[in-house]
Parts: C-alpha cells; sequence; structure tokens
C-alpha cells in the first residue's frame, strides 16, 4: 500500500469533485491511548488524510500551539518508535484512512534512516513530511522512502521562486504541501486570494495534488482554500482544542472530533 | 571518520554545498532556504569585493580598535612552566571577540539592502557586539535570550538595552541559547522580507559557519605575525574554549596547515563529564542535525535534544559548529575538557596573577593550561585565545560562591 494509498484517496477526491480535508494531530499528546482513540475517531469525522506529528525537543518552524504539544508528548515520553507503534495499531482497525508522518530530522538520523523508512511501511505510513530537510539535504531519505514506496512529501512555500519550484518538487510524491504564509504554524491566516495562484503553480510544475497548511483555523478559512487546493490542511486549531481539554482535566477527545467534523464539513461543502 | 579531501590544505572547506566532510550543510525549512542560498551568493560576493574588505579593515582598526594585543603573561607562564602568550580579544570595544563578527555581518545585511537585524545571545556578548553596530548603523535591532540568561546576565542585559535594542525573554525548553536560536529562526521565518539574522557563532546553516569563521580569522592572522614577531617562531601549542566555537575557529583556521602546531580545544564539562550536566558536544555527545547543520549534539536515543549545562552561559549550548566536528574527526585538533570548578580556579588565579579578569566561557581554556603547558615543554610556546572579559560575570560567581 503505502503511497497508493495517498494516491486512490486523492483519485478519489478528485471524482467526487472537492477538496479533501487534512487533520493533524500530534504522536502522544497527551499520551499514546489518547491518540490512538483520537486517531480512530478522526475517519468517522470526515478526515480524508491525517498528518500524524512526532515530537521533537526543538520545533524550529512551529508556533507556541505544537510546541507545547510537542513538549507534553515528549513528558508522556513518546519516541518515533513509540509513533510507529500508534500508526501499526490504528492500521489494524483501518486499512485505507492514509497517514503521513510529519517532524523534524534528527529523530529520524537518530533511529537510522534505511530502518526508519522500512519500519514506517511496514507499520503503515503512507508518506512523510520532514520540516528541516530541504531538497539540497534530502537525497538519502529520498532513496530510503523510495525503497520502501513511502512518499516524500515536499513543503513548497511564499519564498519558493519560479526557479526553485522544479528542484523542490522533484522526487516527491503523494501531494506537495503548500506552506500559505511565511512564518511558523499557527501563527498568522493565510490569504486565500494569494494562495490560489500559488497553488496552481506548484500542482503544475508537480503534476500532484496540492494541499494548503499552515494559517488555517476556522471552518471558513478551510472552505476558501478548499475552493482553490486540492486539500486543506489544519493543525494548531485541533491542537489547542485538546489543549484545552487537557487542562481542564476532562478527555480531550470529544472536542477534537467536533472540531475536526466542523472543519470536515465546511471543507466538504466548499464548492457546492 | 572522515579524511580530509587534500591533506593540509583546510582553506578549500567548506564545499559548494557547506559540507565539512560530513558536517554542516543546509537543514532548514524550505521558508527559509531560498533567503540561505541568497546570503551565501551575497557573501561569496562581499568576500571578494576589496571595497568591502577595505571598509570592515577601517572599522575593525578605528571602531573595534585592532589589532588586538598579544601579551606574554609572565606570571601564568611562571606558574605552569611554559611561555604563555594570550591573544587580548577581551580589549576589543564591547569586550570580547564577538565584534569581529557583527561588523563584518552588519556591513553584509546593508549590502544587502536589510533593514531590521535579530540575533540570539547566550552569555549577552554577542547580543551586546551586535546592539552595537546596529547602533553604530542607526537599525533596529531584536535580541533573543533565554530567561535564565537574562537573569544570569544582567549588566548585559542593561548594556543592549542602552544601545537601543529590544531584549526579548525566551521562556521555551530550558530558556538558555538553544531555545533563543530557535526563537531567532521563528522570527527570521515570519519575517522574510527585511529582516537579517545576524548569527554569533560558527554555527547554523551553510554559509553561517564559513562566514562567520572568515570574519574571526583576523584573530589567527594576527596571532600569527605577532608571535613570529616576538619569539621569531611559531606557537607549539593554541588553545581556545570552545561553545558554537568562533572564537577557537578564528584562532585556529590560520595555523591548521602548519603541522608542528598543536591545537586544543576545550568543551565545557559542567558539573562533570560523568554526570549528565554538561555541555560537551564532542566528548559527550554523537552528530546529529539541529539548527541548519549536522554535527556533534548532545541528544538522548530517540534523537531528542538535551539541555546543556555550564556556569558559562556562552558555553552552554548542546552542538559545536560543524567545521569543529570535521576537525575533531580528523584529528588535527584535540577537543579537551573544563569543570564549573575548574574554570572558576582559573577565573581567580588569571585575575590574582596578571590582573586580568577574564569571561568564564575564556576561563576554560585558562583552566586547560595545565595540559597546554605540559604539551608544549618549559621553553614551549602557548597561545591562548582570551575571548572575552568578565566584568559580566561577577554577580554568577558571587552567587555560585554563596550557593556553595
Amino acid at each position: 500500500m503505502t503511497v497508493e494509498r495517498l494516491n486512490a484517496r486523492f483519485g478519489r477526491l478528485a471524482g467526487e469533485g472537492r477538496a479533501g480535508f487534512v487533520a493533524y494531530v500530534m504522536a502522544g499528546d497527551p499520551d499514546a491511548e489518547t491518540t490512538l482513540r483520537l486517531l480512530q475517531g478522526l475517519a468517522g469525522q470526515g478526515v480524508d488524510v491525517i498528518e500524524l506529528g512526532f515530537p521533537f525537543s526543538d520545533p524550529m518552524a512551529d508556533g507556541p500551539p505544537i510546541q507545547r504539544a510537542a513538549l507534553r508528548a515528549l513528558k508522556a515520553g513518546m519516541t518515533l518508535p513509540g509513533t510507529l507503534d500508534l500508526v501499526r495499531r490504528f492500521r489494524q482497525g483501518d486499512a485505507e484512512t492514509p497517514i503521513v508522518l510529519m517532524g523534524y530530522l534528527n529523530p529520524i538520523l537518530s533511529y537510522a534512516t534505511d530502518r526508519f523508512a522500512e519500519d514506517a511501511a511496514k507499520a503503515g505510513v503512507d508518506g512523510v513530511i520532514v520540516v528541516d530537510c530541504p531538497p539540497e539535504e534530502a537525497g538519502p531519505l529520498a532513496d530510503a522512502l523510495d525503497r520502501a514506496g513511502v512518499a516524500l512529501i515536499r513543503l513548497a512555500t511564499p519564498t519558493t521562486d519560479a526557479e526553485r519550484l522544479p528542484a523542490v518538487v522533484s522526487r516527491t510524491s503523494g501531494f506537495v504541501y503548500y506552506v500559505s504564509v511565511a512564518g511558523v504554524t499557527g501563527a498568522r491566516a493565510a490569504d486565500a486570494d494569494a494562495v490560489a495562484p500559488a497553488v496552481a503553480k506548484v500542482r503544475a510544475a508537480s503534476g500532484l495534488p496540492v494541499a494548503v497548511g499552515f494559517g488555517i483555523r476556522t471552518p471558513e478559512q478551510a472552505a476558501a482554500v478548499a475552493r482553490v487546493a486540492d486539500a486543506a490542511v489544519v493543525g494548531s486549531a485541533l491542537v489547542d482544542a485538546l489543549a484545552e481539554g487537557v487542562a481542564q482535566k476532562r478527555d480531550p477527545v470529544p472536542k477534537v472530533l467536533e472540531t475536526a467534523r466542523a472543519l470536515a464539513m465546511a471543507v466538504r461543502s466548499a464548492r457546492a | 571518520m572522515t579524511k580530509p579531501l587534500i591533506p593540509n590544505d583546510y582553506s578549500a572547506l567548506p564545499d559548494a554545498a557547506g559540507r565539512f566532510g560530513d558536517y554542516g550543510g543546509r537543514y532548514v525549512a524550505e521558508t527559509l532556504m531560498p533567503l540561505v542560498l541568497r546570503l551565501g551568493r551575497a557573501w561569496a560576493e562581499a568576500k571578494a569585493d576589496p571595497a568591502f574588505q577595505g571598509e570592515l579593515a577601517s572599522e575593525l582598526k578605528h571602531y573595534v580598535g585592532r589589532p588586538s594585543p598579544l601579551y606574554h603573561a609572565q606570571r601564568l607562564s611562571e606558574h605552569y612552566g611554559a611561555r604563555i602568550w594570550l591573544k587580548r580579544e577581551e580589549l576589543n570595544h564591547t569586550g570580547s571577540h564577538k565584534i569581529n563578527n557583527c561588523m563584518g555581518q552588519i556591513l553584509l545585511a546593508r549590502r544587502m539592502g536589510k533593514t531590521r537585524i535579530i540575533a540570539e545571545t547566550g552569555a549577552g556578548q554577542h547580543g551586546v557586539a551586535t546592539a552595537t553596530v546596529c547602533a553604530r548603523y542607526g537599525l533596529p535591532c531584536v535580541v533573543y535570550m533565554g530567561a535564565v540568561d537574562v537573569e544570569r546576565q544582567a549588566p548585559n542585559v542593561q548594556r543592549m538595552q542602552l544601545l537601543g535594542a529590544e531584549v526579548r525573554p525566551v521562556t521555551s525548553g530550558a530558556a538558555t541559547l538553544k531555545d533563543a536560536m530557535n526563537e531567532a529562526l521563528r522570527d527570521w521565518v515570519t519575517n522574510v522580507e527585511d529582516t537579517y539574522y545576524l548569527i554569533g557563532s560558527a554555527a547554523g546553516p551553510h554559509p553561517y559557519p564559513a562566514m562567520v569563521r572568515d570574519f574571526q580569522r583576523v584573530i589567527g592572522e594576527e596571532a600569527r605575525a605577532q608571535v613570529l614577531e616576538a619569539e621569531g617562531r611559531l606557537p607549539d601549542v593554541l588553545i581556545a574554549c570552545v561553545g558554537g566555537g568562533s572564537n577557537a575557529i578564528g584562532l585556529f583556521h590560520p595555523f591548521l596547515a602548519d603541522e608542528g602546531v598543536r591545537i586544543f580545544g576545550v568543551e565545557a564539562s559542567g558539573k562533570g563529564m560523568e554526570t549528565s550536566e554538561h555541555a560537551a558536544a564532542i566528548n559527550g555527545g554523537r552528530p546529529g542535525v539541529l539548527h541548519g547543520n549536522r554535527t556533534y549534539l548532545l541528544q538522548d536515543r530517540d534523537g531528542q535534544i538535551l539541555e546543556a549545562h555550564s556556569i558559562s552561559a556562552g558555553l552552554d549550548y548542546p552542538g559545536i559548529g560543524p567545521e569543529h566536528a570535521y576537525l575533531n574527526d580528523v584529528g588535527r585538533v584535540a577537543y579537551l575538557t573544563a569543570t564549573d570548578e575548574e574554570a572558576l580556579a582559573a577565573f581567580r588565579l588569571c585575575s590574582r596573577l596578571e590582573g586580568i579578569v577574564p569571561a568564564l566561557e575564556s576561563a576554560h581554556a585558562l583552566a586547560r593550561l595545565d595540559v597546554a603547558a605540559r604539551e608544549a615543554g618549559a621553553d614551549g610556546i602557548v597561545v591562548l585565545n582570551l575571548s572575552g572579559r568578565g566584568d559580566k560575570d561577577l554577580a554568577a560567581v558571587a552567587a555560585h560562591e554563596a550557593r556553595a
């Protein structure tokens, strides 16, 4: 399966004539069992692709919500092997919803790149996004993921110019992640008018679906992006919903699923 | 182990991809990648431009006060039994070697048309030097500083504010240098158009390690000419403290091809290498990727970065510049360690014997003069980089003594 699971999902979305909704959660936030229940619940709320963060001590591209999520996860003992274990357990009950891991390079290097790619494929991971690994440094990781059949999903950004774009989308598969604002995750709102032409360029250069993320918080924003992109990604808003539940010492899962459902519905009806 | 590409030709590194053997590189988010590439091109052009080099040389002479003296420390020499020379970087304007790099980078930032400067700082020496050059050239300056460091380096915070800089305390992580660097990177990724990130150490993504080294090479170039004039020969031993490693690489680099010169870097071993509370990336870490480059890092089994510890805020960092990682692996430089207590003893000894109060960072190099002098022998020549002055550390030393 692996990358084919992503291709199948985006193929079906294209057939239905709608954009997908990608939900981000951090593995182990606030503990592994809660994450497993979230993963199991998200598909039923209309989530088309799950992005599962694996924590890193120094998340340089993330704003405060995901920084805090990573700290909660690390405090609970979450690791990259632990994240793969969550995917393995999720796959026992769901063979269709694609899962993309998102994080930073050092835990992957520490695991050993080749072994990581093999184990990720075995666990049922379909794609990997590594924030601090630009194409110039991605050779060994791209080779390993290719051999394992897992998609390496690249990030294109507002600073990626026309000259650079071909290199950025080379050796990428599954989809391309367009970072809609120059900044950290969850910080400022994306401007849908500026996003549309950028998405068109990335789509043309890559021949792949384009998911847009960073700066989408509300159902309205998600719908606006869903009208111009192939998928909308929401992370910090879901992580905030979880953090609120944790802070109030109650089960955070229902609130996160409710937030995800509202976003998914907005994305589904955006082009209607 | 990495082998040198051409034995003794260390000037060829890094390669076009910013690599020193297996170390270095450009591990940054895609948003920053075009900026880092543009900076590399701008630096290559400026470096080759005689007008740029002329302006820098003039500023270093008239504003910074270079050349700094090479001073024969006679009482330390008697104490340790070798001919010990101190390269007096603490006499530079702002009190440390950091100003050499800041002056170079502010001229580059102006040349690139940048209108806002950001920096990270640990001990505050780099923050003060950055705030100084920003005042000199009338550019707004934001300095990220770990909240713990804001506390233990209060005089430097006041200096930065007096110079017109905004000091933003960083509370994430352990609230020290590593976290200040994370926050500066987050600022840069958010303000890509107008902002220049003035990194203070020979670390970060390419071209920073090579560029900062080139701006700090003036230390070694001067020291080489000065020791040849004073002693009529090259030194037997060089020694300098290493956090990120900019003062050390600045002293070492012009001597790397001189095979007879033995070179020692000194890492901070904090409360001891047998504890987890140290900052010795080479002696206690393993290779990984952080802050844009591959180098030795303090990290756990899962690749999570560990908090460093050192009494010296400027050495309190879990990594080391990538060129040092390479020089370690090829065996050209030996990396020793000094504990908090050893550095404090050397801090007092240098003050009493020479009338020079060294920075706690530099005191780590002073603490290993025992090894340096033994290696050099009784008539041997040791050159030590006295990278900064210790006025800023008096409160921290007093607090430490009160706890002891």
